[in-house]
């Protein structure tokens, strides 16, 4: 197994990037660590600086101001990293892609490995796709 | 006690008569009142101390008429919502500010001068609120002419 | 004096609308300045608002704020309806109010949870959170989500409550209110959280009335506002419940607030219930052909405070002017009163205290300032600074 198998395999931790979003997505990302749900059990956790991350999460559409933050984030990451975009407004930008601040969908500013639509998606669609992600290795 | 708005409205015709252009009551607790725009700190202070009416917030807009503000009040005892309405023309519009009055106004006054460029004289600080960086200076995204 | 160390928070913690920048200008230990930037969750709905028909509207002002999904709708609907003089019917009133009530319980308990969190108080965070889930599983029941519950129309609501579903939620909310109990006991009788936000940022009768802050900001500060009583709208004039308010203005009266308004919200729920189950005449929605020219404007009290919508119409399928003012709006200017003079680690719990929707824990902590290039501290040290504090506390007890 080599050594990127290795630490991609457990305990994969995680840094939440909210963009413009209405914060369903950004609870529903908090309820899965809460009791009900607890993904906190296979080692995930949220923590503070994605210089810790091996996962970054991205919910809610992407605007103008917030892009120049997610590339500085994204170029902060440690590589190889995991991005997840959360909810319909991170997958193309949902109800928001028309507005006039809008600044693409997630994928167009930086790679996306899984996707996890839905307005909000479910604890349990979060856990399929944490599911998806720990079978889906980094290149 | 003052409470409707036919009240409100008499008694603002008795103190500040030429200044009221015009007024419509819609029901029980909703009337627009249409005043000069030299006259809004006036009227304002004296919803805000003499009448203790809470400021929600104002809208504006931009219409044929040129930018149009409605100053939203509430009083709370009666559930009453005054508007008044303020018509700038559309050559630099500018009007007095009402943060001296009560803070809540400093940051709607700074939305209202980034999205449609209307002016607050004596505001503290008209810096952008919202939009630092995404559209340059002088354009205004809630202008009818944006894109 | 040396020169100020800045502090960031944020940007990213969702408020209502805008999750905002705040950077503490620091003397010390001491918050001598606080500065906001927002504009980071600017999507310009009100803009986007004037290119969708009525209907389509409601969708959007759902996604103002994801918390307050029920709330947005509620003023918008309010509004249509003042505009088009329609009434409606009683029954659709009490699902409204349903609806309504248990959002802001379970808004209240995130709130609670993320207090405790910011406190160092983990485990409150888990068991409110816990005692949320009932709740939302009774609104996936009731409207098939979660969030974003798609209930109101104008004119009415879009789906019933059966008879069937009304034993199922009285149980859950009688299960709920022992645990409310015991929650409410944890949090009161606890002598660290009472050291922790006694006398810590308090806002007085005058603060609040220069800021106009609303909901339980102002209640905890002793001005009663609240506009289900002040201008009654959908099924609150027909139920009994009172105004919760306290006195001190600081952080604990704000808790205190917030979890006895729990109570009377399950009430409010309990009385609605039990009359839905006699009031079966005239359907759950009026039909509304077409929207006259007007303005209008719609209130609703949200679990933070007052949502303000105004709209223009010019009798066309869509809005001329929508504006929507959100309760964080004005809550969160008072952060100016509340933190200047406190000292750091009292500073979250103080932002903490009007609820700006506390959403997320992390948030983007950059090395250094975006535009200035000074050296700032993370939110990780702030949160670490607040947890401390509460050790030392607890230890000294």
């Amino acid at each position: 197994m080599a050594f990127k198998d290795f630490i991609f395999k457990k305990s994969l931790w995680l840094f939440h990037f909210g963009g413009a979003s209405c914060n369903n997505c950004d609870i529903e990302i908090l309820d899965c660590l809460t009791p009900r749900y607890d993904v906190e059990r296979f080692g995930m956790q949220l923590v503070g600086s994605i210089r810790h991350a091996d996962v970054l999460l991205v919910n809610g559409s992407i605007n103008k101001k917030d892009k120049v933050r997610l590339l500085e984030i994204y170029h902060q990451a440690p590589k190889p990293i995991l991005v997840v975009a959360i909810g319909a407004c991170g997958c193309t930008g949902g109800i928001f892609a028309e507005g006039n601040t809008f600044a693409g969908p997630v994928d167009k500013i930086i790679p996306v490995d899984v996707y996890i639509p839905g307005c909000p998606p479910k604890p349990e669609a979060i856990i399929g796709g944490i599911v998806n992600l720990i079978n889906k290795q980094p290149a | 006690m003052m409470g409707k708005p036919e009240d409100i409205i008499k008694d603002l015709k008795g103190i500040f008569s030429i200044d009221i252009l015009d007024d419509s009551i819609k029901s029980e607790t909703r009337a627009s009142i249409q005043i000069a725009e030299k006259a809004l700190p006036e009227i304002s202070k004296y919803f805000h101390e003499d009448l203790h009416f809470r400021f929600i917030i104002a809208s504006a807009l931009e219409s044929k008429r040129g930018f149009e503000i409605y100053y939203h009040f509430s009083d709370d005892q009666t559930g009453c919502v005054i508007n008044l309405h303020v018509i700038l023309p559309t050559e630099n519009p500018e009007i007095e500010s009402l943060t001296a009055l009560f803070e809540a106004a400093n940051w709607m006054e700074r939305e209202m001068h980034e999205l449609l460029g209307i002016n607050f004289l004596n505001h503290p600080n008209l810096e952008k609120l919202i939009s630092e960086g995404n559209w340059a200076e002088g354009v205004y995204p809630y202008r009818k002419n944006y894109e | 004096m040396s020169k100020p160390t800045i502090i960031p928070i944020g940007p990213y913690h969702p408020l209502q609308e805008e999750p905002e920048l705040f950077k503490l200008y620091c003397d010390g230990e001491i918050v001598r300045d606080i500065k906001w930037e927002t504009g980071y969750n600017h999507r310009g709905i009100e803009k986007l608002s004037e290119s969708k028909t009525f209907d389509q509207v409601f969708f959007l002002v759902e996604r103002v704020c994801g918390i307050c999904s029920t709330s947005h709708p509620f003023a918008f609907a309010n509004c249509m309806e003042e505009i088009a003089g329609v009434e409606v019917p009683d029954r659709a009133k009490y699902i409204r109010t349903i609806i309504g009530e248990m959002e802001r319980i379970h808004s209240h308990l995130l709130w609670v949870g993320l207090a405790g969190h910011f406190l160092g108080y983990n485990t409150v965070f888990m068991w409110s959170w816990k005692y949320r889930e009932p709740v939302l599983d009774l609104f996936e029941m009731i409207t098939g989500n979660r969030n974003s519950y798609a209930m109101f129309k104008i004119g009415g609501v879009r789906r019933d409550i059966p008879d069937n579903m009304i034993p199922v939620m009285q149980k859950e909310l009688d299960a709920l209110k022992l645990k409310l109990n015991l929650l409410t006991g944890a949090v009161m009788d606890d002598p660290v959280i009472h050291a922790r936000t006694k006398g810590v940022g308090i806002l007085t009768r005058e603060d609040i009335i220069d800021f106009a802050a609303v909901g339980p900001t102002a209640r905890a500060s002793g001005v009663a506002i609240d506009v289900r009583k002040d201008d009654p709208y959908a099924a609150y004039p027909l139920v009994n419940w009172k105004v919760i308010t306290s006195e001190a203005g600081d952080v604990f009266a704000k808790t205190e607030v917030r979890l006895l308004e729990m109570y009377e919200s399950v009430s409010i729920i309990e009385q609605c219930l039990e009359k839905l189950k006699k009031e079966k005449e005239g359907g759950i929605d009026v039909r509304v052909k077409n929207v006259p020219e007007g303005i209008g404007t719609g209130r609703a009290e949200a679990p933070r405070g007052e949502v303000f919508h105004f709209v223009i119409t010019d009798g066309g399928y869509t809005p001329v002017r929508h504006k929507i003012r959100a309760p964080s709006y004005v809550n969160i200017a008072t952060f100016k009163k509340s933190c200047v003079g406190q000292s750091i680690s009292d500073a979250t719990i103080s932002l903490a205290a009007v609820d700006p929707c506390y959403c997320c824990t992390e948030r983007m902590a950059m090395a250094y300032d975006y535009h200035t290039r000074i050296a700032m501290m993370g939110t990780a040290d702030l949160l670490r600074m607040s947890r401390e504090k509460t050790d030392n506390i607890r230890s000294s007890l």
